[in-house]
């Protein structure tokens, strides 16, 4: 039998590319998560509270309760990923040593490190972590994160941070494919980004990972204008399990995603799927209530 | 004589579907990504890639794909899944989970390596093809019993993990997640067998 080699950044990535045009749904329950995964949800976010709860309970949001992580595994087939704070390396190895299959350093909780981010090449499990520009996007990657996303605006049910994000990083790396190579180490200074990664976007004329929308998406229309911008796929945080219906909430999001441009079809879905979740204006949201600033 | 390009289709409900489509134009075929119905008329053969199988499912029962699709492996027109792919395309799973499309006379069993953390790449002998792959096995199922018909291509920890049933062709792992073509190409004459044949 030949070498088994697990951990590699194939296998790692290779797992975010299986998500591609997918939904994946933050759960607080067992219940919560059988209801996504019937809806059709390439995985769930396993966690103690959704963003827009975490944002009203304020204090310090931790990792979740792991019975909590383990009642969800138990429920699903399905991917299971769950959240350790940023710079928490303990909590990450818990998270791995219990097996989930995704980590989401996330900026969602509260940092346990207002510097250094995980090594994250370090762990057999993959990393997801948000960016908001180039310059994140090439940190984290140069950290091992085995797929991205926007960090949008947690919780606010409000689209337009991700929407600026993956903008963002999509211009910078049009910009960087256009760049002459002789060009790029200056531009590698003044993103605060590894020179290699930039190569390597340059070459693939992309991300090396996959970058999933996330921070925001509350309409199966925002989801379909996520994939429109260029995400590869989209995380719903507080928007499904804080609608009105749920179970129908999801399945439109979930269809929504995949047949993004058959805007006939989404109008049909969004009939009568009751109120979404509540959002949160931008300008009525304090600098320091802002998610996005964490970790960059 | 069939004078056009050969035309190749990809599943596009969700997965890895880039990667397919790459690895198909790069073996010279014309590459269509498969939505609908409309556009599953139009290719020679298809492809469903790895993903989620519960996802893709859903999926394709909200998209009214189901029935053609079993029309299309019925008509001869080959069909190649790879991980999520294969999965649908059991006639049986282990888990006794309800399946929809039934292709292959073959019982799978899902997430047969354990989590994430035990997802890995090895190296594979492959019956026909190639002599080393580097396949790609991410929380994969395997093939856990094979019906009359069914060709074993390769083995791994003496687990099927790829097989054939004439027009049809299934493997555990990821081909799309690697630079190698051979597998891509063994699935394009296999299509070219089947239009000879036809």
């Amino acid at each position: 039998m030949n070498e088994r080699k697990v951990g590699t950044d194939k296998v790692k990535r290779g797992m975010a590319e299986m998500q591609k045009g997918g939904v994946i749904m933050d759960v607080v329950n067992a219940e919560q998560a059988r209801i996504a995964e019937a809806a059709g949800a390439v995985a769930v976010m396993a966690l103690e509270r959704v963003p827009s709860d975490i944002r009203k309970a304020g204090g310090v949001a931790r990792m979740a309760d792991p019975r909590i992580i383990e009642e969800v595994m138990a429920a699903v087939s399905i991917p299971v990923m769950a959240k350790a704070r940023i710079g928490h390396i303990s909590e990450a190895r818990v998270l791995e040593a219990m097996g989930v299959d995704y980590i989401d350093e996330s900026e969602v909780l509260t940092p346990a490190d207002d510097e250094f981010h995980l090594l994250k090449s370090d762990y057999t499990v993959p990393f997801v972590c948000g960016c908001r520009d180039l310059g994140e996007a090439a940190r984290r990657i140069g950290e091992g994160a085995a797929m991205l996303r926007t960090k949008g605006e947690p919780g606010t049910g409000n689209i337009v941070e991700a929407v600026r994000h993956m903008r963002k990083v999509n211009s910078q790396i049009r910009k960087i494919c256009s760049m002459s190579i002789d060009e790029l180490m200056v531009e590698a200074k003044n993103l605060g980004a590894p020179y290699e990664i930039l190569l390597e976007i340059k070459n693939l004329g992309r991300l090396p990972v996959v970058n999933f929308a996330a921070g925001g998406v509350a309409t199966p229309a925002d989801a379909a204008l996520m994939m429109e911008l260029g995400a590869d796929g989209v995380f719903v945080g507080s928007g499904i399990f804080k609608s009105e219906n749920p179970e129908k909430f999801a399945r439109a999001i979930v269809q929504a995603t995949t047949h993004y441009q058959d805007y006939k079809l989404i109008a049909e879905i969004s009939k009568g799927i009751g109120t979404p979740m509540h959002g949160i204006e931008m300008s009525g949201l304090a600098e320091s209530d802002r998610m996005q600033e964490r970790g960059i | 004589m069939n004078q056009r390009k050969l035309r190749v289709g990809v599943l596009a409900l969700q997965g890895a579907v880039r990667e397919h489509l790459k690895a198909l134009e790069k073996c010279g075929v014309e590459a269509v990504a498969v939505k609908s119905n409309d556009q599953l008329e139009l290719v020679d053969g298809l492809i469903i890639p790895g993903g989620e199988s519960t996802t893709i499912r859903r999926l394709l029962d909200t998209s009214g794909m189901v029935a053609n699709l079993i029309r299309f492996a019925q008509a001869g027109k080959p069909v190649f899944g790879t991980c999520a792919g294969l999965i649908l395309m059991a006639k049986t799973l282990v888990s006794g989970e309800t399946h929809n499309l039934g292709l292959m006379n073959i019982k799978v069993q899902r997430n047969s390596f354990g989590r994430q953390v035990d997802s890995f790449e090895t190296e594979l002998d492959i019956k026909g093809v190639t002599g080393s792959f580097n396949a790609v096995f991410i929380r994969a199922p395997h093939i856990v019993e094979v019906g009359d018909g069914v060709e074993v291509l390769s083995k791994y920890d003496d687990r099927i993990v790829m097989v054939r049933e004439k027009h049809l062709l299934g493997c555990s792992f990821h081909p799309e997640l690697t630079d190698d073509n051979s597998i891509t190409e063994y699935f394009i004459s296999m299509i070219k067998e089947s239009q000879a044949a036809s």
